[in-house]
């Protein structure tokens, strides 16, 4: 008898544990790792251009008092010609939009752009992933809100569909745009 | 059914698209350092951080591009002086602890480090009643 309270502990126990089980299981599961560096400020660098009609990228451009977006790309990445439509959508709302090229060829980039529009207003030639190591980013394509400041914001990780546009205007504005 | 028959055959031909790039590996990628001692810091290092792309291999197996230039970054931070430790504190500021796989304690962690001292008292004090009875 003095042993049932043991029993019902144990009994107890169980049940909190399936059910934490049961909850865990039930949630969707998050395969993106999300960059840790929201509230920082970029870290500096200094890119060189990827096309030959648009300037390259520093960490002083992205600190220039204006917020902008900072679009992680790549002509050999697919979900990056479906995001193509919404960057103009965002461009043609007002939004300054530059962009780090990752691991491309200056004519595949081009070639790319002919194809898809070009939305940006600088490209950066990020060879060895430098930047996107720096910044958190662990993929194409990804987009961030960078303040006036040169502080990251705001992490959108994928391509920006079509309900993502205005989550992406909104953080601009919240970013002082 | 001929116009069929020559989709089937465009589609059978056509060519995956390329989903990865083309460039050649950074240059630390696959290089090892010159000096052996600093490698074998890199390796083990290494051999603690995850592929981002492939998430359950270290980046010292992945033969993804991004982990090729993690390694980069690695042997060229070793080379260059940096502590291993602090080149995986650079990597968690950035990924958070998720980048790595060496196990250390903290805030959500420290459960998995205190429930099996739980468990071994628990047992301790079962046997200690046990066996007290028993005698």
């Amino acid at each position: 008898m003095r042993m049932r309270w043991f029993v019902w502990l144990l009994v107890g126990l169980a049940a909190a544990a399936f059910g934490l089980f049961a909850y865990q299981l039930s949630r969707p599961k998050d395969d993106f790792v999300h960059s840790a560096m929201i509230g920082q400020a970029i870290p500096s660098f200094d890119l060189p251009p990827a096309v030959a009609d648009r300037p390259g990228l520093s960490s002083r451009d992205l600190a220039d008092g204006r917020p902008k977006l900072l679009n992680v790309f790549a002509s050999w990445c697919v979900p990056c010609r479906a995001e193509a439509p919404q960057l103009a959508a965002l461009e043609a709302s007002g939004a300054n939009i530059v962009a780090v090229a990752i691991r491309d060829r200056p004519g595949d980039v081009a070639a790319f752009l002919a194809a898809y529009g070009n939305p940006f207003s600088r490209i950066g030639k990020d060879d060895i992933s430098a930047v996107q190591l720096s910044i958190g980013s662990s993929g194409v394509p990804e987009t961030f809100v960078i303040d006036g400041r040169g502080v990251i914001r705001y992490q959108h990780i994928g391509d920006v569909r079509d309900r993502d546009v205005p989550v992406l205007l909104e953080e601009l504005r919240k970013a002082g745009a | 059914m001929g116009g069929f028959l020559a989709m089937l055959l465009l589609l059978g031909l056509s060519l995956p698209l390329a989903a990865q790039d083309l460039l050649p590996p950074a240059p630390y990628a696959y290089r090892q350092l010159d000096d052996p001692a600093l490698e074998a810091r890199a390796q083990a290092l290494m051999e603690t951080l995850r592929c981002l792309k492939c998430q359950s291999q270290s980046i010292a197996d992945s033969d993804a591009p991004m982990a090729g230039d993690m390694r980069h970054q690695v042997r060229t931070r070793i080379a260059a002086g940096e502590d291993p430790e602090a080149v995986r504190t650079w990597l968690i500021q950035r990924y958070g602890d998720y980048v790595s796989y060496k196990p250390a304690i903290s805030a959500t962690t420290w459960p998995l480090f205190a429930l099996p001292v739980l468990l071994l008292a628990v047992v301790a004090l079962i046997l200690w009643r046990r066996l007290g009875r028993a005698k």
